[in-house]
């Protein structure tokens, strides 16, 4: 259990950067999923953390120790790859146990520690079939128990999931959890979709086009999206986001409608603002101020999603299937202010709104 | 083999594929069969018809002690050169596919001797390793005829040895470095974290995952060996010093069409064939059924 | 990835190095060689320094050995085996390939077992057809003619062919000796090319067919409109192994051409040399210019398609 403290780090190909100064610190047990598109660089910064990718500028240090110039083998870590990356002419118990062989371990003692690895991970049938005659989900397994067998300080996933199926998907998702639970090892997990990060992490790293956007655990991450980017990308279906300004300083005009938000914003007026409503948080209500008309309806069994226009816009309504919607109807709602994002068009981020309370605490305070 | 989508014209279809068809076997059918009927008649020195003398032709080949000494100089030949070549053309492709400063240029370097012509190549190291000329009789002063290949036929044999080597590593170079650079990069890298360095990969991991193409080249080779010899032993040895390196395709040449006896020359081509066509085989089986591990 | 092994890598450089001298060094010293006098030439061991001699030895050689026809030669039975190989096997790959008829797989094992045996092998009775190229077809239509009166004499009914009119046919006869003819058609014969294109015509999809005859072409206009073009790459790489390969062919040519200049540049190295090892030397100097000179064709193409060359020899032997 190890540590990980990334300082400055910078990576270029040649004269292109692609990854520009991230730092990050994760504590030891910590299982820490880093989101973003693709071609954001996570996996490059998680080959970074391996060995596997030379760092450009900046630091990396596993338990204290800075690793830049160390081996893959030196560092303590082990990875689960992407397309699983195994031996395709071993046994799986070879497969497995192979970190093992490369150390020198005698055979009686690597077959004992292969057998127990299988068992955990429910191979222990198969430990002489090759990975060719093994599923998908088998298959992985067999790459976890290869990472699982070197009982390393830091376990490194590079999208593991996304080449199985949306079934095998969610259950290997858990068991992963299970695993993390039960050794605690700190881990590092790279994926694009934003469920498994939610589900599985400690605390999420969001990163875009080789910066970090966020870095915060899952409900920080989805009640609090620091940037636009982040806003949009947490949360299915999005959040719908509207060009809009300032009217006054709890008030925003967007296509026409008028939404209060909560707390104060200081800034001067007519200031642009992106508003930001998710889908979800919409509250539907026969006598509400708001009104759209729905133009389709997605049902997916608990809830639906009413898509329809809105200040000048498309815009998504998720709501029971209770409440029945067809398309065609009129359907009133109301947003309620504290649950209005205000962001600013120029930089992405989130404007940091004081709520009433606060004011009057700064109010009382001066007065004293 | 059959596609799913197709067209109907079967005339079309037999017009396409006849001009290949005919040549095929204006010049290769026919001359095989006839190769097998001269084979197993002879023919009369005043002209008349061939007179059917059952095995008679390979009896005289098969009891002919030059013949067998051709046969075992050839097999010798195959199995030096094979050697030879695929050790060093796979410890070849192992270090460019490291991809080292400057391997492009290796690389692109090492298979140009393919380019070379059998007899070319005969000669530039007939120069070379020259018992009066070049440079390896230098060691003469040391001890007369140290190395003398018009003399010795060992020499004579190693030389041949070298220079159709010289040719077949570049060939075996491209198959093995192709056969290296598909082992999917993730398999190094995780070999890499497992803590296997460079030595220990090679012999885990890039060793045998080059199996197939190892058994491929290897009956290439030997197939090659055969064949393409024949320039070379032209323009160096002629077969000689006392038949030591009078391989098989290159006798046939010398009885046929030196010593003009067909009959002999057809029956000795009949042996050479089922030979080929067997290693051929062999190939085309494994081939077909290479192991496959993904 | 971080890898630190200095030593390892000092020696695969080294190694590297010696295997670059190794493959460099023949064609050197044959260049060397071939600009020095013939003194020199014969030194033991001769200098690694070229001479000054080039521009002569060279001119000599080239005119001494006629190299000029037999260049012509070399270069039209190279062009001509390469496009009649692309030709031949594109059209035969195509019907292998793109239609289904019911000897279709018998067709196939007949051409892919040319593949079996290179023409080295079967010297002796390909010469005897190239002498006269129709005789197969001869006996074909007389054993045609032939099989039903030797059919009823082999089952013993000899009374009932007697008298049957017995002719046989006699086709003019088509020498191949001593032309082009010769020298390409035997080399065009094999499996080679169409091996190739089939693999890549088999990784065209369906879709591309059905999507053309959806248009309304017919497998004629397929194959010039759709599949040649698709197929540019891979002619390519068949033309330069098919030129390089018809280049090189040394035995063939000289057992089919007897007249100087029917000869071609590679079979010229048997001329240069007088005799075996044993005898008399050839003037060295001289016949490394024509080593030379022979060499650098060939060469000339694998460096330029060096690419389509390297993806040519893997797919065609795969």
């Amino acid at each position: 259990m190890a540590d990980i403290t990334i300082a400055g780090v910078k990576k270029s190909y040649g004269k292109t950067e692609v990854v520009h100064g991230v730092d990050l610190a994760i504590t030891p047990g910590e299982f820490v999923v880093i989101l973003g598109p693709s071609g954001c660089g996570k996996s490059t910064l998680l080959r970074m953390i391996a060995g596997l990718e030379a760092i450009t500028s900046g630091t990396i240090s596993i338990a204290g120790k800075v690793v830049n110039d160390l081996e893959p083998r030196e560092r303590g870590c082990a990875m689960v790859f992407q397309n699983y990356a195994l031996y395709p002419h071993f046994s799986v118990a070879e497969n497995i146990g192979y970190a093992l062989k490369v150390a020198g371990v005698r055979k009686a003692e690597r077959m004992k520690k292969v057998a127990e690895v299988a068992k955990s991970v429910g191979l222990e049938d198969y430990l002489d079939r090759k990975p060719g005659q093994l599923s998908g989900g088998q298959r992985q397994r067999v790459a976890m128990g290869r990472a699982m067998i070197r009982e390393p300080k830091v376990f490194l996933f590079d999208e593991p999931l996304s080449n199985l199926d949306a079934k095998l998907r969610v259950q290997m998702r858990i068991e992963i959890r299970k695993l993390h639970q039960r050794l605690g090892t700190t881990s590092v997990f790279v994926t694009h979709d934003q469920v498994e990060a939610m589900t599985l992490a400690d605390r999420i790293v969001v990163m875009n086009a080789g910066r970090i956007e966020q870095i915060g655990t899952p409900t920080e991450i989805y009640e609090r999206p620091a940037t636009l980017f982040v806003a949009g990308f947490i949360g299915a279906p999005p959040m719908n986001l509207m060009q809009g300004a300032l009217v006054s300083p709890t008030a925003v005009v967007t296509g026409g409608i008028h939404l209060e938000i909560d707390g104060i914003l200081h800034l001067p007026e007519s200031a642009p603002i992106v508003a930001g409503v998710r889908p979800e948080d919409v509250v539907l209500a026969p006598g509400g101020r708001h009104a759209l008309r729905a133009d389709f309806v997605e049902k997916l069994g608990a809830v639906q999603l009413v898509h329809g226009a809105f200040a000048g816009q498309d815009f998504i309504v998720q709501c029971p299937v209770s409440d029945a919607v067809r398309a065609g109807d009129d359907v009133r709602f109301d947003i309620p202010s504290h649950r209005v994002y205000a962001f600013d068009p120029a930089t992405g981020r989130l404007h940091t709104q004081r709520t009433h309370a606060t004011v009057a605490r700064v109010l009382a305070n001066a007065a004293a | 083999m059959d596609r799913r989508a197709t067209f109907n014209s079967t005339w079309l279809a037999a017009a396409l594929i006849a001009p290949q068809l005919v040549l095929v076997f204006i010049f290769f059918y026919w001359p095989a069969a006839q190769s097998l009927y001269w084979a197993v008649t002879l023919e009369p020195p005043f002209g008349g018809s061939n007179q059917y003398v059952e095995l008679q032709n390979f009896r005289a080949v098969l009891g002919d002690s030059l013949y067998w000494n051709s046969m075992r100089v050839s097999i010798l030949f195959a199995v030096c050169s094979t050697t030879l070549t695929l050790v060093v053309s796979m410890l070849l492709a192992t270090f460019v596919d490291r991809q080292l400063t400057g391997y492009r240029a290796y690389r692109f370097i090492y298979f140009l001797p393919y380019a070379i012509a059998a007899p070319a190549v005969g000669l530039a190291f007939r120069f070379i390793f020259a018992p009066d000329a070049g440079f390896v009789s230098a060691i003469n002063t040391f001890y007369p005829n140290l190395w003398n290949p018009a003399l010795k036929g060992g020499d004579a044999f190693a030389l041949i040895v070298i220079a159709n080597s010289w040719k077949m590593i570049a060939y075996s170079f491209i198959f093995f470095l192709a056969g290296l650079q598909s082992i999917p990069r993730t398999i190094t890298e995780a070999a890499a974290m497992d803590g296997a360095g460079v030595l220990r990969r090679m012999r885990d991991l890039q060793f045998p995952l080059l199996a197939p193409t190892f058994f491929f080249l290897l009956v290439i080779n030997i197939t090659e060996s055969f064949v393409d010899s024949f320039g070379i032993v032209d323009i160096i040895t002629g077969g000689g010093p006392a038949r030591a390196t009078d391989l098989m395709v290159f006798k046939i040449y010398s009885d046929g069409f030196k010593g003009l006896d067909y009959s002999l020359a057809a029956a000795q081509s009949i042996v050479l064939m089922t030979l080929v066509v067997t290693l051929t085989f062999i190939q085309f089986k494994y081939v077909e059924k290479r192991v496959h591990y993904s | 990835m971080i890898e630190r092994t200095p030593i390892l890598n000092f020696f695969t450089h080294v190694a590297m190095l010696v295997g670059l001298v190794m493959a460099v060094l023949p064609i050197y010293i044959v260049f060397v060689a071939s600009t020095h006098d013939l003194r020199t030439v014969n030194e033991v061991p001769m200098t690694l320094w070229p001479g000054s001699r080039m521009v002569e030895n060279y001119s000599l050689v080239w005119n001494k050995s006629d190299f000029g026809t037999k260049f012509l030669n070399s270069f039209i039975v190279a062009t001509g085996v390469t496009a009649g190989k692309i030709a031949i096997a594109a059209i035969s790959a195509f019907s292998i390939v793109f239609f289904s008829y019911r000897l279709k797989m018998l067709v196939f094992w007949l051409i892919f077992m040319t593949l079996m045996l290179p023409l080295e092998v079967r010297i002796v009775p390909t010469y005897a057809v190239a002498a006269n190229a129709l005789s197969p077809v001869q006996g074909v239509i007389n054993g045609v003619i032939g099989a039903p009166a030797a059919l009823l004499d082999l089952i013993g009914l000899n009374n009932w062919t007697k008298g049957w009119p017995t002719f046989q046919v006699t086709l003019p006869e088509w020498n191949l000796l001593n032309s082009y003819t010769g020298l390409i058609l035997p080399l065009v014969a094999t499996a080679t090319g169409t091996f190739l294109y089939r693999q890549f015509f088999l990784s065209i999809p369906a879709e591309l067919v059905e999507a053309s005859k959806m248009d309304g072409s017919g497998p004629l206009r397929f194959f010039w409109d759709i599949l040649l073009p698709l197929s540019r790459t891979n002619m390519a790489a068949l033309a330069t192994i098919m030129f390089v390969y018809a280049w090189n062919q040394y035995l063939w040519p000289l057992l089919i051409t007897t007249k100087p200049e029917m000869a071609t540049a590679t079979m010229q190295l048997q001329k240069i040399v007088p005799g075996p090892l044993f005898g008399q030397p050839p003037i060295w100097n001289e016949a490394m210019a024509g080593t030379l000179i022979v060499m650098l064709p060939p060469l000339i193409v694998v460096i330029f398609m060096q690419g389509y060359f390297v993806r040519g020899l893997i797919t065609a032997d795969k």
